[in-house]
């Protein structure tokens, strides 16, 4: 098996490992497990990183240091808003 | 990659799937944000020695320089974003900080594709497009959806052959993308392709309603998701491969759990411009009876007087800020033995579960929030229902009068208590802009006027009462 196949493996167990997990999340939650989803998409950070490192030329560099703020904002931004949004979840002492 | 940050990338990825499901459940939930945090921590860190330049070497000290200050100044805009939002605005700051991602994702493709060279893989090439095209889609979309919930456009936006020209604009990204992985690795095309891919996304959401502006965050969330997953296979990073899937299939779930309690499939809520459904198509015979307006005061001695009390609080709420006002009422009422609950349509308000948040930041407890499914069959033993700001959410038409747009959407039956209060501003119609037969029963009472300003008024009356 190729190393781009074991690639694919892990994409498609991905798939269905992530309608496994939230398949039974109550309506409240719905906000914040889409803006928590939504920082760990923040991960494309590293690629911003990896393409900024290795960019060349103008253009290039300009594309990856706006690509890593935009995703620095991503995922900082997203767990921060998350955090905000379930810390008012508690219930009444 | 070293084996070292292999195990890193393998440890967060674990961080991540636990992270989530720690977050699927209200005890759990902010423990599991934190710890996906974590994960996130630990993979920032652990490409950190895997950085190189185009050549395979060490990263300059100016590289560097960038790297960092392009970390700070996201953090920096991210936390601002993050602290200063209102409650209110919190699909919008989603929606905005989803377009990032995209956009990230977008660009992170473009400079992958400006390395390709004869001798690169054609899957790598194929992921690139497709990053490249979902994320640019997703950040114009997001824009959109950004722009349509702070209410800068009054109507979904229609044009004839509007289907016809998304689909053509379609076809000529997927062509310009097979010219692409066949050979010619040009920028001007990579460019061009963006272009389209962004106006592409701006037409897509145009034509929806902003009712349905949350499925469509949900669903931009998760391409965001499938595009960054196509960008760590061109990468060949596992850790964006997972997170990025993990991100496509729940949001897609996400999604789907939204327009069920809708009642519409996803394809109708993307493709019918649901707001501009006319409005004479609901049946004028559903429509009879009068808008009986009720005082304050009169309000007042109806809820105190009640046994048990059901608030169903709508996007009005939101809107007039005026949480803290139904909480105090709420707790003023409970002082006078009257049992108060909190019935939550899943999509009331601008995002499923947006409510839950709004009352929330009130401190009021979770356990008070009854879900749609649980009250219904006890509202015809609910004394007084007071609906704040709901509108669509309550409308008896969806289970009774099959000509209506949004029949068959579950609703909360607010008819069947004893007494409906309708807090409203004006007689204007809801979301998706029809008329509500509710407020024309014999059993519904008008108290028109600001939420908050009514809620405040109705908060002293209860307690001098």
């Amino acid at each position: 098996m190729t190393a781009e196949m074991l690639v694919f493996f892990i994409f498609v167990l991905s798939i269905f490992l992530g309608f496994e997990l939230i398949s039974k999340v109550p309506s409240m939650l719905h906000t914040p497990l889409m803006s928590g989803t939504n920082a760990i998409h923040g991960i494309i950070l590293l690629g911003g990183m990896i393409a900024l490192a290795s960019a060349e030329g103008f253009i290039q560099h300009v594309a990856g240091f706006v690509a890593v703020v935009l995703g620095s904002a991503n995922v900082f931004g997203g767990f921060m808003v998350t955090d905000r949004m379930l810390q008012m979840f508690k219930r009444k002492k | 990659m070293s084996t070292t940050a292999a195990i890193a990338f393998l440890a967060a990825s674990v961080l991540f799937i636990v992270g989530i499901k720690l977050l699927a459940s209200p005890k759990t939930a902010r423990k599991g944000n934190l710890v996906a945090g974590a994960g996130m921590l630990l993979a920032l860190l652990a490409v950190l020695p895997l950085l190189h330049n185009a050549q395979g070497g060490s990263v300059s000290l100016w590289k560097w320089f960038l790297l960092i200050t392009g970390i700070l100044l996201g953090l920096v805009i991210g936390a601002a974003g993050a602290y200063k939002v209102k409650m209110t605005a919190m699909p919008q700051m989603v929606a905005l900080f989803n377009g990032a991602g995209g956009g990230a994702a977008a660009l992170v493709a473009a400079i992958e594709f400006a390395h390709v060279t004869r001798a690169s893989s054609l899957t790598f090439v194929v992921a690139m497009l497709c990053a490249a095209l979902i994320g640019a889609v997703s950040l114009s979309g997001s824009v959109i959806a950004y722009l349509k919930l702070e209410g800068h456009f009054d109507k979904p936006v229609t044009y004839p052959a509007q289907q016809v020209m998304n689909a053509v604009l379609f076809v000529m990204s997927v062509l310009l993308a097979l010219a692409m992985a066949s050979g010619s690795h040009s920028m001007v095309l990579m460019v061009l392709f963006l272009g389209l891919a962004l106006a592409l996304g701006v037409l897509m959401v145009l034509p929806i309603g902003g009712a349905d502006m949350p499925v469509v965050i949900s669903l931009l969330n998760s391409f965001t998701g499938l595009a960054v997953a196509a960008d760590g296979f061109a990468i060949g990073n596992v850790a964006m491969i997972i997170a990025g899937t993990l991100v496509g299939s729940s949001g897609t779930i996400l999604t789907l759990a939204m327009c069920k309690a809708m009642n519409r499939p996803v394809t109708n809520v993307l493709f019918s411009a649901f707001g501009k459904v006319d409005a004479t198509a609901a049946g004028p015979d559903a429509a009879t009876g009068s808008i009986k307006p009720v005082q304050a005061d009169e309000a007042a001695i109806l809820l105190g007087m009640a046994g048990r009390v059901v608030i169903v609080p709508g996007y009005g709420l939101a809107v007039a800020q005026a949480q803290h006002q139904v909480r105090q009422l709420s707790d003023e009422l409970a002082k006078k033995g009257v049992e108060v609950s909190f019935a939550i349509h899943p999509v009331a308000g601008r995002m499923p579960g947006h409510m839950n948040v709004l009352l929330a930041e009130a401190d009021v407890p979770y356990d008070q929030l009854i879900e749609m499914d649980e009250i219904n069959p006890e509202m015809d033993r609910v004394d007084v229902c007071l609906v704040i700001g709901a509108n669509d959410v309550v409308n008896p038409a969806a289970r009774e009068d099959k000509a209506s747009p949004i029949y068959g959407m579950p609703i909360i039956e607010a008819e069947k208590a004893g007494t409906v209060i309708v807090m409203k501003r004006s007689m204007g119609k809801g979301f998706a802009g029809i008329e509500n037969a509710l407020f024309l029963r014999d059993n519904c009472r008008m108290l028109f006027g600001d939420a908050k300003a009514s809620l405040q008024e109705l908060v002293t009356l209860v307690k001098a009462g």
